[in-house]
C-alpha cells in the first residue's frame, strides 16, 4: 500500500504511451528492441508485489509442498528439485547457464530467498501459505502443485494477486486448459498428451478392441486425465471402457473399487491413482488377484512408484512420463542434473524434482530476458515462445495456454531380475516430441485473462 | 460386507483400547492413532530382522506395551489431576511428536510388509474372490478381543478395571493401588493399538501419517458404542465398518458423511452411546 504513491497516475499515462509505442514497434520486430535492458522499477507502475519484493538485494520464493499425506513423498522430492534450483541460480551454476544462458548469479543480480510451507495436497491450505508469502515476505514468484486442484487453486490465487505462478507437478488437462490463467505457467506433462503419447503405443502392443476398468481419483487430474486416455482408446482403438471406479483423494482402502474391477471382466487395469493412493491401490490390487487376470498400465508415471510397490508388481507395465534419469544418455543436460542431483541428495532425481528445477530455472531465463521483475513484461518474455534447451532437449512455451512444448517419455517397468543397479526401474522404450501430441491451444477452452 | 467385517474388526480393537483408557483413567488419548503407527513400524523393523510375521506381530505389540507403559510412568500420570484440555494437549503433542520420529527415521515413502505365506493369495468364497489375508485379519483380531475379553472380565485385573470404570474413587479408598493399575491399564489399551497396526501394515502399507486417519474413525466408534464401554467398542466397530464399506461402494465421497450422520444420530436418540453406562457423568 505504501509504493501508492501521488505520482501513480502520471506514471500509468507514461506506461500507456510507452506500451502503445511499444507495440507499434512489436508489430515491426520485437519490443525488447525498444524496452530498455536494465529498466529500473521506477518506469512501471505497482502492481502484485512489484516493486516491493524486488526492491531490496534479495527475491523471495514462496513454496507450498505436500509434506505430509498422501502425495508426500513426491512433495519432498519437488522441494529438492526446488532447492537445488535456488541454489544453482545464486551460485550461478553452469547447468542452469546452459538454460538460461543470461543468468550470471541469482536472477537480474539478486540473491534468491525462499520459505515453504507444507499444504498436504490440500487447495485450501496451499491458498493460505501462499497469502502468507505474498503479504509477509512479497514473495515475487510462487511454486505450488502436485495435486492439480492446488495447482489450478495458485492459478486462480496468481491471476487475483498478479504474482507468477509456476506450477510444480500438474497432470490435470484443466491446469493450462479451462482454468488457465495469464500468470501461470506449466513445464510437466499432462493428461492429453500422455493419452496421445501412451495410446497408440498400447494400441501397436495390444491391438484393438479391448476391455479397460479405470481406477480415477477424483478430482480435476483424475477425471481429465481417464477422460483423456478414455477417449483416446475407444475412438482410435475401439477399446470400451468396462468400468471406471471413481475413489476420494487418499482413501487408506481400495476394496470396494477393486471388487469391482476384479468382476468387470476387464483386460487392463488402468490406474491413474497418484502418490501413495497409486502405491496402496496396486499393492491392494494384487491382494485381489486383479492383476493375475488384467494388465495394468499407469497411464501418468508417479515418482517413486517402483520402489514403494515392491516385489514385481511393476515388471512390465507401461506408462508415460515427464522425466526418467536414464535418458540421460540422449541428453547432456540430464545427466549434467542426475549428477548434481544424487550427489546432493543421494538418489537419481525423479520427474517431480526435474519438473521444479526446470520451472525456476527457465523464469530465471524469462525474467533475465524482461530486464526486470514487473509481472507483465515476464509474461511477455515467456509469451515469446523462446527456444531453451533442458534436460529434455529443447523446448518453448506455448504462448496462447503457457503450457512448455516438451516430449513425453515412453517408459516400462523393469523386472527385478532385470534390474542392473539400485534405480534401474524403468526402461525408456520412446520419447516422443511433445508438439503433435498436444491439443489445439482453445480446445479445452483456455482463456489467459488480462496483463494487469 | 466383507470389507465393514474387516474394517470393523480392525477398528473395535483399536477403539477398545482407546475406551478402556478413557473409562478407567479418563484421559484422552489423543496419541491414540500415533500408538497404531508405532506398532506398524515395530513389527516392520522386527520383520526384516527376523523374516517372521509371527514374531513382528509380536514385536509390534510389545514395543507399543513399552511405550504405552513409559509413556505413562514420565508423562501421563502428571495429568491425572490436571484438567481435560490439558490431557488433549499433551497426548496430542506426544502424537506429532512420534508421528514426526518415525518420518525423520524412516522417511515419507511407504513401507510395505508383504502377508505371511500362509496368508497370501485370494481365496474363493463361492460368490465372490477375496484376499486371504483380509480374513485372516478377522479372525486374529476375533482372538485378541477374546482375550482382552478374559483380561477384563476373567481376571481379578479386570475387576478392578470395569470397578474403576463405574467408580474411580471407590475403588481407591477400598485401598488398591490404582496408579499401578493404571499404568497397566495404558500399557494394555496402547497394545490394542499397536496390535492392530501391525496386523493392518500388510493390507494398508505404512506412512508415518497412517494413525491420523484411523484416529478420527476411533473415536466416532466410541462415541456410537458407548464412551468406556468394552462392548460398545467392539458394536460401534462393526456398525461403523459396515458405515464406511457400503456408503463406500455407493459413493465414497459420503462415506464419512454418513459415518458423522450416524454418531449425530446416536449422539441425539441416545447421547451416552449405545451401550453406554449409566453411572458415568
Amino acid at each position: 500500500m505504501t509504493n501508492r504513491s501521488s505520482d501513480a497516475t502520471s506514471r500509468r499515462d507514461f506506461l500507456r504511451t510507452t506500451a502503445l509505442a511499444g507495440a507499434a514497434v512489436a508489430a515491426g520486430g520485437g519490443s525488447s528492441l525498444f524496452m530498455p535492458m536494465h529498466a529500473s522499477a521506477a518506469d512501471y507502475p505497482a502492481i502484485g508485489t512489484f516493486p516491493a519484493g524486488s526492491s531490496g538485494n534479495s527475491v523471495f520464493i514462496g513454496l507450498t509442498m505436500p509434506r505430509t499425506g498422501t502425495y508426500a513423498v513426491q512433495g519432498e522430492d519437488e522441494l529438492k528439485g526446488c532447492q537445488l534450483a535456488i541454489e544453482h541460480i545464486n551460485a550461478g551454476h553452469p547447468l542452469i547457464k546452459a538454460i538460461s544462458p543470461k543468468t550470471t548469479k541469482g536472477v537480474l543480480g539478486k540473491e534468491l530467498k525462499f520459505g515453504v510451507a507444507d499444504d498436504e495436497a490440500k487447495p485450501n491450505s496451499a491458498v493460505q501459505n501462499i497469502s502468507r508469502f505474498i503479504t509477509e515476505n512479497k514473495a515475487v514468484v510462487m511454486m505450488g502443485g502436485t495435486s492439480s486442484a492446488v495447482a489450478v487453486a495458485l492459478n486462480k490465487l496468481a491471476q487475483r494477486e498478479k504474482v507468477l505462478f509456476l506450477s510444480a507437478v500438474s497432470g490435470s488437462n484443466d491446469t493450462t486448459g479451462k482454468d488457465c490463467v495469464r500468470y501461470g505457467f506449466r513445464e510437466c506433462t499432462y493428461g492429453q498428451t500422455a493419452a496421445a503419447a501412451l495410446g497408440p503405443v498400447l494400441l501397436k502392443e495390444f491391438g484393438k478392441g479391448k476391455k479397460a476398468a479405470y481406477l480415477t481419483p477424483d478430482y480435476t487430474y483424475g477425471h481429465t486425465v481417464q477422460k483423456s486416455m478414455s477417449d483416446y482408446l475407444n475412438k482410435e482403438g475401439g477399446w470400451t471402457t468396462v468400468t471406471n471406479q471413481v475413489c476420494p483423494l487418499g482413501a487408506p482402502d481400495y476394496s470396494s473399487f477393486l471388487l469391482n474391477i476384479a468382476n468387470s471382466g476387464a483386460d487392463f487395469f488402468l490406474n491413474v491413482n497418484w502418490g501413495r493412493d497409486a502405491v496402496l491401490s496396486i499393492q491392494q490390487a494384487k491382494q485381489f488377484g486383479v492383476l493375475d487376470k488384467q494388465k495394468l498400465v499407469v497411464p501418468y508415471q508417479v515418482p517413486f512408484l517402483a520402489r514403494e510397490v515392491g516385489g514385481d508388481l511393476m515388471g512390465g507395465v507401461l506408462a508415460s512420463t515427464s522425466y526418467w534419469w536414464q535418458i540421460e544418455d540422449k541428453y547432456p543436460l540430464a545427466k549434467m542434473f542426475n549428477e548434481e542431483f544424487s550427489k546432493k541428495y543421494g538418489y537419481m532425481p525423479e520427474w517431480s524434482a526435474q519438473t521444479c528445477y526446470a520451472q525456476l530455472a527457465m523464469w530465471a531465463a524469462a525474467v533475465e530476458a524482461a530486464g526486470t521483475f514487473y509481472p507483465p513484461e515476464i509474461i511477455k518474455a515467456y509469451e515469446k515462445g523462446t527456444k531453451m534447451t533442458t534436460m529434455v532437449g529443447e523446448v518453448s512455451f506455448r504462448p496462447e495456454d503457457h503450457q512448455l512444448i516438451r516430449p513425453v517419455i515412453i517408459v516400462r517397468g523393469k523386472k527385478k531380475a532385470d534390474m542392473k543397479g539400485k534405480e534401474d526401474y524403468w526402461d525408456v522404450l520412446d520419447i516422443l516430441p511433445g508438439a503433435p501430441l498436444m491439443q489445439k491451444p482453445d480446445e479445452f477452452g483456455c482463456k489467459l485473462g488480462d496483463y494487469t | 460386507m466383507f470389507n465393514g467385517l474387516v474394517l470393523g474388526a480392525l477398528l473395535a480393537l483399536i477403539s477398545s483400547g482407546l475406551t478402556i483408557i478413557y473409562g478407567t483413567l479418563g484421559v484422552l488419548n489423543l496419541a491414540h492413532g500415533a500408538m497404531f503407527m508405532l506398532g506398524g513400524y515395530a513389527g516392520y523393523v522386527a520383520f526384516g530382522a527376523t523374516g517372521s510375521f509371527v514374531v513382528a506381530i509380536a514385536a509390534g505389540a510389545l514395543f507399543v506395551l513399552v511405550v504405552g507403559v513409559v509413556m505413562e510412568r514420565v508423562i501421563i500420570r502428571h495429568f491425572y489431576s490436571r484438567p481435560n484440555e490439558d490431557q488433549i494437549l499433551v497426548t496430542f503433542g506426544l502424537s506429532i511428536v512420534y508421528v514426526e520420529l518415525v518420518r525423520f527415521a524412516f522417511g515419507s515413502q511407504s513401507l510395505t510388509i508383504p502377508p505371511p505365506p500362509w496368508g497370501a493369495g485370494v481365496t474363493q468364497l463361492g460368490f465372490m474372490l477375496y484376499p486371504t489375508y483380509r480374513l485372516v485379519v478377522v479372525g486374529i483380531v476375533a482372538v485378541a478381543l477374546l482375550a482382552l475379553y478374559i483380561v477384563l472380565y476373567r481376571t481379578r485385573l479386570g475387576m478392578i478395571v470395569r470397578a474403576g470404570i463405574e467408580d474411580a474413587l471407590m475403588v481407591d479408598s477400598l485401598g488398591i493401588n490404582v496408579y499401578r493399575i493404571f499404568m497397566i491399564v495404558f500399557g494394555i489399551g496402547a497394545m490394542a493399538a499397536g496390535f492392530a497396526g501391525i496386523v493392518n501394515a500388510p493390507v494398508v502399507s505404512l506412512t508415518p501419517d497412517v494413525g491420523e486417519m484411523i484416529l478420527v474413525q476411533t473415536f466416532v466408534v466410541v462415541v456410537i458404542g458407548g464412551v468406556g464401554s468394552f462392548p460398545g467398542a467392539i458394536l460401534g466397530g462393526l456398525i461403523s465398518g459396515q458405515i464406511l464399506s457400503i456408503t463406500s461402494m455407493i459413493n465414497p465421497g459420503y462415506a464419512y458423511v454418513m459415518l458423522f450422520a450416524a454418531m449425530t444420530l446416536v449422539l441425539v436418540l441416545r447421547p451416552r452411546g449405545l451401550m453406554g453406562l449409566r453411572s458415568r457423568d
